[in-house]
């Protein structure tokens, strides 16, 4: 066995991304990844890369323990990651950039910078790019990148392989080129782990498939021997209708309507939108299909350079998030950390943030309101805190996400938008925070609610509106939605025959 | 290596051609090579330390306790001499001490990740006010004779202070573009993550950085302590900001990973010619250091100018691909 990974066990605030698990990797092998976001496959293969310290078990490199793994270890011992951000430098040319993982870097070598663009041509030409080498990494565009990482993980001449995602970005073209790459690799004794969200890949490059489900390995299979649904079925394991008590809202009249909406920059094009009062609309789509880019134009964070947002059934002119707020609109970030709360600051000044207006007194802040107002929300939405008073860092993501919520509904909004609502929570805050937006639902707020999360989106929504490429290109009912379905139209018609 | 990626040190190299060209027609004396020596023996001890500045901010961090530092260094090299060393001990032994003032910084900048700008500001305050404690404000007076000039003849000495400083610099710059201990300088200022990864850890690298620029301030409070017979305890004011405004006019990026040495030279012959040229010129120098802030004024703006258009590029090159389009909200569902 070349690498063995024993127990491996992770958590992130609380949150467990990796409950001890085990996986093994035969030299010579294409060993796929598979699971939903948030399974735990990028946090297993960064352990094994070093970049990441693992709370709990063991790497095994040839049957010795590696100890201390750190990312200059790992390097050492022949392991080379690619992630799915490119890690290059953007101040520096393509050559260098492959230099980093090629070259001796003793610090006291001389760089032969002719060697040097030579070796970085040759490698760019074995993944067939055609890239100047002595172009900034940060001109390129992000295929582009892509192409460049692997170029240099190729040429680190490493044991061990790990590709998150690597084709995401590519064409066919570079896809096929890549795996004749893979292949010469694995014949060379290189074992590689591979990890994608494209199951279709799997039974072209993969020898065997590990699978992932909430941070425990579901099992490992020889992919002769396993299929496509089989492993959709071992990825979800679970039943949609008892995680999503769903209840039926009487639907009021429109109350956000978006008519052509688009925005040059972002490419969002003629996006045409309403959300009732007491409706819950999903907003699916693929990472970057515009969901959120949407968001910040109704919220006033970006600006539309066509269309029109009519609220109540009149339009309005949203230039900043102040306006919007005035108009009634609340937007829950999707990264909440840095945008959805303010961490250092205490709980009840996190949510009073966005409605200080009301808490002007005649001697200037009214801290007594303040309070009360932190601690209404506080026993409302059951936030666990110590008090009112306690910085908003000290507690877990899930009532962090509650302090963010109780930050808009402060403002008393007609119309909320909700980005991954419960992205990076535990099973049991999650269903509290769904139980809330259903509640506000049925309170008669119109509700945006973009996810990720499909089983989430399937079933909380009313309706859900997918969009694909910065538009929507279909709306569905609560009543005919299937994963199928909406799968088809997030990957707007590329892969929709297969689907 | 293409011009393009030169242009922030060419458009401070054609400012300064700008600069010679108008004195060659208005005051040719400024050539007379009285002045020109003059000019390089004032600019020596701000070329060693912008030399290592540029080191420093490549990396991310700054140091402007250099100043301090270099106060320090002139004291104890007017203390080693007075103690009848000899010059060839002295000259080393205020290199190490000046390293070992930046390995202060470096260790808490560096090991324990504190802010360089505070750390380093703490330190400018400390060091000076700690020396200005030991001595009580005297000069180091009744130095040994042969301590000016390394004990040569005036002409002899100033040729040697700037025949050091050129080796120095050309070591640097050879170096910095040609070791992997130069690179890994930027690696680090433009993506400490990546460089993590790449296995370069930023901590040692800017602990390594703050002592080579600790060195480079000994090296020149010394050889400019020798210039002069007695030796002040309050040198060095301003000296942190003349290198900090010499590596930015020379187009290193203030964030980090960006600039080279020659923009530094360029940075400190603009920024360290401007005074004289105006005398020259005849205008009142009380201008001269209203002109210093509106030059680095003009070479942040071109930074920033140019910083919108990099990003569109970014994002336009290819308008299908400005975002990560494939990566989906959902594992394993496609097919």
């Amino acid at each position: 066995m070349l690498l063995r990974a024993i127990d491996i066990s992770k958590s992130y605030d609380g949150v467990d991304a990796l409950e001890s698990a085990t996986f093994e990797l035969r030299a010579g092998e294409v060993h796929a990844l598979v699971g939903e976001n948030g399974a735990g496959k990028t946090t297993l293969i960064k352990i094994i890369s070093g970049a990441v310290v693992a709370d709990g078990g063991s790497l095994e490199l040839d049957g010795v323990l590696i100890s201390e793994n750190s990312p200059g270890r790992a390097k050492s011992l022949g392991i080379t990651a690619i992630y799915q951000e490119p890690a290059l430098f953007a101040e520096l040319t393509v050559a260098e950039n492959i230099a980093f993982g090629v070259d001796n870097q003793s610090l006291w070598r001389r760089v032969d910078w002719t060697k040097r663009r030579h070796r970085a041509s040759e490698l760019l030409a074995e993944v067939g790019a055609r890239i100047d080498v002595d172009a900034e990494a940060g001109e390129l565009t992000m295929p582009q990148q892509q192409l460049v990482e692997i170029a240099r993980a190729i040429g680190a001449k490493s044991r061990i392989l790990i590709m998150d995602e690597p084709t995401a970005s590519l064409s066919r073209e570079e896809t096929e080129n890549l795996y004749r790459v893979i292949n010469k690799l694995r014949e060379q004794g290189v074992g590689i782990i591979y990890i994608t969200h494209r199951l279709e890949e799997l039974s072209v490059i993969a020898d065997r498939v590990t699978v992932l489900r909430d941070g425990q390995v579901v099992g490992t299979y020889e992919m002769a021997q396993t299929n496509r649904q089989e492993l959709i079925r071992l990825m979800v394991g679970r039943e949609l209708s008892t995680i999503f008590p769903k209840r039926k809202v009487e639907r009021g009249e429109v109350a956000l309507e978006l008519r052509g909406v688009s925005n040059r920059a972002t490419g969002l094009t003629n996006v045409d939108l309403s959300v009732h009062r007491g409706e819950i609309v999903g907003l699916a789509g693929l990472v970057g299909a515009g969901r959120t880019e949407l968001a910040r134009i109704i919220f006033g964070l970006d600006h539309a350079d066509g269309g029109e947002i009519r609220l109540h059934g009149k339009a309005v002119r949203i230039n900043t998030p102040a306006d919007a707020i005035n108009c009634g609109i609340a937007y829950v970030p999707e990264d909440r950390r840095r945008q959805g709360v303010i961490l250092q600051m205490p709980v009840s000044a996190n949510i009073t943030l966005a409605s200080l207006r009301q808490l002007k007194s005649l001697g200037g802040f009214d801290f007594q309101l303040e309070k009360q107002i932190a601690g209404d929300y506080v026993q409302r939405f059951a936030i666990k805190t110590p008090s009112v008073f306690s910085p908003v860092s000290t507690l877990s993501g899930g009532n962090q996400q509650k302090v963010a919520l109780s930050r808009w509904l402060a403002t008393k909004p007609s119309v909320l938008i909700l980005d991954e609502p419960t992205q990076g929570i535990d099973v049991g805050a999650k269903a509290e925070i769904h139980s809330l937006i259903g509640d506000l639902a049925s309170e008669g707020m119109a509700i945006l609610m973009i996810s990720s999360d499909l089983p989430e989106i399937l079933g909380m929504s009313d309706r859900i509106a997918v969009m694909h490429a910065g538009t929507i290109v279909g709306t569905v009912d609560r009543a005919d939605a299937t994963q199928q379905q909406i799968i088809a139209l997030a990957l707007g018609g590329r892969s929709q025959a297969a689907a | 290596m293409s011009l393009k990626r030169y242009k922030r040190e060419a458009s401070a190299l054609g400012a300064y051609l700008i600069l010679l060209l108008v004195m060659a027609l208005i005051a040719p004396a400024f050539f007379n090579p009285g002045n020109l020596r003059d000019l390089a023996m004032n600019n020596a001890a701000v070329m060693l330390i912008a030399i290592g500045m540029t080191l420093v901010i490549l990396t991310g961090e700054i140091d402007i306790s250099v100043g301090s530092q270099f106060a320090v260094c002139t004291v104890a090299a007017g203390w080693f001499a007075k103690a009848g060393m000899p010059v060839l001990l002295v000259l080393p032994l205020v290199i190490v001490t000046g390293s070992l003032l930046g390995g202060v910084g470096g260790a808490l900048v560096g090991r324990l990740r504190m802010p360089s700008i505070v750390v380093t500001l703490a330190l400018m305050v400390a060091w000076r006010d700690g020396l200005r404690w030991i001595t009580e404000g005297a000069w180091v007076q009744n130095l040994p004779a042969d301590f000016q000039w390394f004990g040569f003849e005036q002409s002899d000495g100033q040729f040697l202070i700037i025949a050091v400083t050129l080796i120095v610099l050309l070591v640097s710059a050879w170096a910095l573009q040609n070791l992997n201990a130069g690179r890994a300088i930027y690696a680090v200022g433009s993506d400490a993550e990546a460089a993590r990864l790449a296995g370069i850890e930023k901590r040692s690298v800017v602990f390594a950085v703050f002592v080579l620029m600790g060195a480079l301030v000994g090296l020149a409070a010394a050889l400019n302590a020798a210039r002069f017979s007695i030796v002040p305890s309050n040198g060095g004011m301003g000296l942190e900001l003349k290198a900090i405004a010499a590596v930015v006019v020379g187009g290193t990026a203030i964030t980090g990973g960006r600039g080279t040495l020659l923009g530094t030279v360029i940075g400190v012959a603009l920024l360290g010619t401007i005074g004289t040229a105006l005398t020259f010129a005849g205008i009142n120098p009380f201008w001269e250091k209203s002109i210093q802030g509106a030059i680095i004024l003009v070479a942040l703006m071109s930074e920033v100018a140019l910083r919108p258009f990099d990003r569109w590029r970014k994002n336009h090159v290819n308008p299908a691909n400005h975002v990560n389009p494939v990566k989906l909200f959902f594992t394993g569902f496609t097919g």
